[in-house]
């Protein structure tokens, strides 16, 4: 079953009086269960293709598709509702509400998604256990390290069991030993929940794990190649 | 506490200086609005309980076109009786029959216009502050006694003083000729000049018989304790007078229609200033949830690209300001309140007012009246304008886009 389907993406952003072709007749296809790593120099193009599958970002022509959903003709709203029921994201730079805890972080969004006090409680302290974070649920991001937070941006990305994950450079800000125990906890969910990942890097351990590896330069994929993950 | 409001609670005290600064600018706001408007009340209240209670009261029974005319002929019939129905169908005093004409009053040295009433000495107490306001000599007594009460500058201005004798020249009901010689048992001073210099009260009968009113006179004055119970008495009255009658019952409003326009006016002025005093603590909130919008634009973006929409935003800022807003609410009633309260019980004179207080019945010392109105009003327009101000910061949210909002800092 198709997760992700690109057609003929095409995306250019005016940098003063220059045209940044970001996305260059971009066509891609990823199944359920995927795992793969969007890999390209800074400017390459595959933070915007990250954003465009998640409908962050609409392109200039191209049609994307999530599941059977095409999501470039949705409206802000309908996008919303797609990301909040079926994507999960992880930043580079964390991005945690910082006045939020740990588990409030990662409760907030099952809260908008409806899900019953009870029941949030219990899958929030759930996830946070299953990323090693126990004991640490009522600390505030300030308080807590880069790979924590991390951490803690992992757990409210996939708590509620996401089809997709998108990560943009998750490991930027982490040490080795903290970067492979988070791709550990990536490759445990893609192989245990199906989940797909879709990662943006030029972290060569990252890629490492990959299953499929897409290699990007000005806008354009130039090596799409399956391989064996670490 | 649900995690919305547990966010927007913290989002809050992000910049507690920031917070605290526009939470002051409603608290003092709402102090002031709550010591003006209770001022202001307390002032009408007395401005118009003064001025009733000197000789309008709150309604007045009138033959139809008297209120205009004011002309001798213009009665209500068997006056005297009426008032007596009136006063034992409500199980009151405050009722009172009248008589009304000008007359020529001379005394032995010389003479003055003056405007005339006829009273019922017994009950003219509970409608009007005259009989209380003797200052030398005493009230009226007999029903019929061919006495009279005048004000004191008129006494000053007759050269006559209690004891002494006036003709009192006049023109009957019918148009005759009316005249009588009366004792002045009693001087009064209301303290308004125009009062003072101008009227003069004599009994009811007597006032019938010199008149020729054949049993009628020209006012019922009804007194209640309250504005609002003068209200709740009205249809009463009007469906306790004779079916068979074209008599009508007017408010003090209607009777006294500068007063109502000068509280008005006053009114007018004062919300003027009121409002531009709401509308600054507006921009003080504008800019406070505008920059806290703004320096969250990031944050925002995060939570977007998470599936929220923007109107769940807009309404967590709208959430934040009413948080602030009811803050500055309850403690500005509050103060408002215990600040205000301080001149109830002490009272609160203006140097120079003394005597603009006077003309509108008003006493030099003025003791403002805290009530859960007063007490509300203002902060409660303070809050919704509040609201209103962070609509905007609120709405700019629609226009935000995940990535654009992302690449902030």
């Amino acid at each position: 079953m198709t997760a992700v389907r690109c057609v003929d993406l095409c995306k250019t952003y005016r940098q003063g009086d220059q045209d940044i072709k970001a996305l260059d007749h971009v066509s891609i296809e990823i199944q359920q269960g995927g795992f793969v790593c969007l890999s390209a120099p800074s400017g390459g193009g595959k933070t915007t293709l990250l954003n465009a599958i998640g409908g962050l970002d609409i392109p200039d022509s191209g049609e994307v598709w999530i599941a059977d959903q095409r999501i470039d003709e949705m409206s802000k709203g309908e996008l919303a509702d797609l990301r909040l029921a079926s994507i999960g994201f992880v930043f580079q730079a964390y991005n945690l509400i910082p006045v939020l805890t740990a588990q409030e972080n990662v409760e907030f969004v099952m809260q908008v998604q409806g899900i019953p006090a009870a029941s949030r409680r219990e899958k929030s302290l759930a996830i946070l256990e299953e990323v090693g974070l126990k004991g640490l649920e009522s600390r505030r991001p300030a308080e807590m390290s880069g790979g924590q937070q991390q951490r803690v941006a992992v757990a409210r990305a996939i708590v509620s069991r996401p089809a997709l994950v998108l990560a943009d450079e998750p490991t930027a800000n982490l040490d080795s030993k903290t970067s492979d125990e988070l791709m550990a906890l990536f490759t445990e969910l893609n192989e245990h929940h199906n989940t797909t990942f879709v990662i943006a890097t030029h972290d060569q351990r990252v890629m490492g794990y990959a299953k499929r590896l897409v290699r990007m330069l000005d806008g354009r994929i130039v090596d799409d190649i399956e391989q064996h993950a670490a | 506490m649900n995690i919305v409001l547990r966010l927007a609670w913290r989002n809050l005290w992000r910049h507690s200086k920031r917070t605290w600064l526009t939470i002051g600018a409603m608290v003092f706001s709402n102090v002031l609005l709550v010591f003006m408007i209770s001022i202001q009340f307390g002032m009408y209240g007395l401005m118009i309980d003064n001025t009733l209670q000197v000789f309008t009261g709150h309604m007045q029974i009138q033959a139809p076109g008297y209120k205009d005319d004011q002309k001798m002929r213009q009665t209500v019939p068997d006056i005297v009786p009426l008032a007596s129905k009136l006063r034992e169908a409500f199980q009151t005093d405050t009722i009172a029959a009248r008589g009304w004409a000008f007359g020529l009053a001379s005394s032995e040295e010389r003479s003055y216009g003056i405007g005339i009433f006829g009273v019922e000495p017994t009950f003219e107490p509970h409608v009007s502050s005259i009989p209380g306001l003797i200052k030398d000599g005493r009230y009226l007594r007999d029903n019929d006694a061919t006495e009279i009460v005048l004000g004191a500058v008129l006494a000053r201005n007759l050269r006559v003083t209690t004891g002494d004798e006036l003709t009192l020249l006049g023109s009957g009901r019918d148009g005759s000729f009316a005249a009588a010689v009366l004792v002045v048992v009693g001087i009064f001073e209301s303290g308004v000049a125009d009062i003072d210099r101008n009227f003069a009260e004599m009994p009811l009968q007597s006032f019938q018989d010199i008149f020729y009113m054949d049993g009628a006179g020209h006012q019922v004055v009804i007194s209640a304790t309250t504005l609002d119970e003068a209200e709740l008495l009205r249809p009463g009255i009007v469906a306790a007078l004779p079916l068979d009658s074209d008599l009508v019952v007017h408010d003090w409003d209607t009777l006294l229609p500068g007063l109502k326009q000068a509280i008005q006016a006053d009114m007018g002025s004062a919300f003027f200033m009121y409002g531009i005093l709401v509308i600054l603590v507006a921009f003080s909130v504008l800019n406070t949830q505008l920059m806290s919008v703004l320096e969250r634009t990031h944050e925002f973006g995060i939570v977007m690209s998470l599936g929220l929409k923007p109107g769940r935003l807009g309404r967590l800022v709208m959430l934040e300001t009413a948080m602030m807003g009811l803050i500055g609410f309850v403690l500005g009633a509050i103060a408002g309140a215990l600040f205000t309260s301080w001149f109830t019980v002490n009272g609160l004179s203006i140097p120079g007012m003394e005597e603009m207080a006077a003309n509108f019945n008003l006493p030099a010392r003025v003791y403002p009246q805290v009530t859960p109105w007063t007490m509300v009003a203002g902060p409660l327009v303070v809050f919704l304008f509040t609201l209103l101000a962070a609509l905007y910061p609120a709405l700019r949210l629609h226009r935000l886009h995940p990535v654009e909002a992302m690449r902030a800092n």
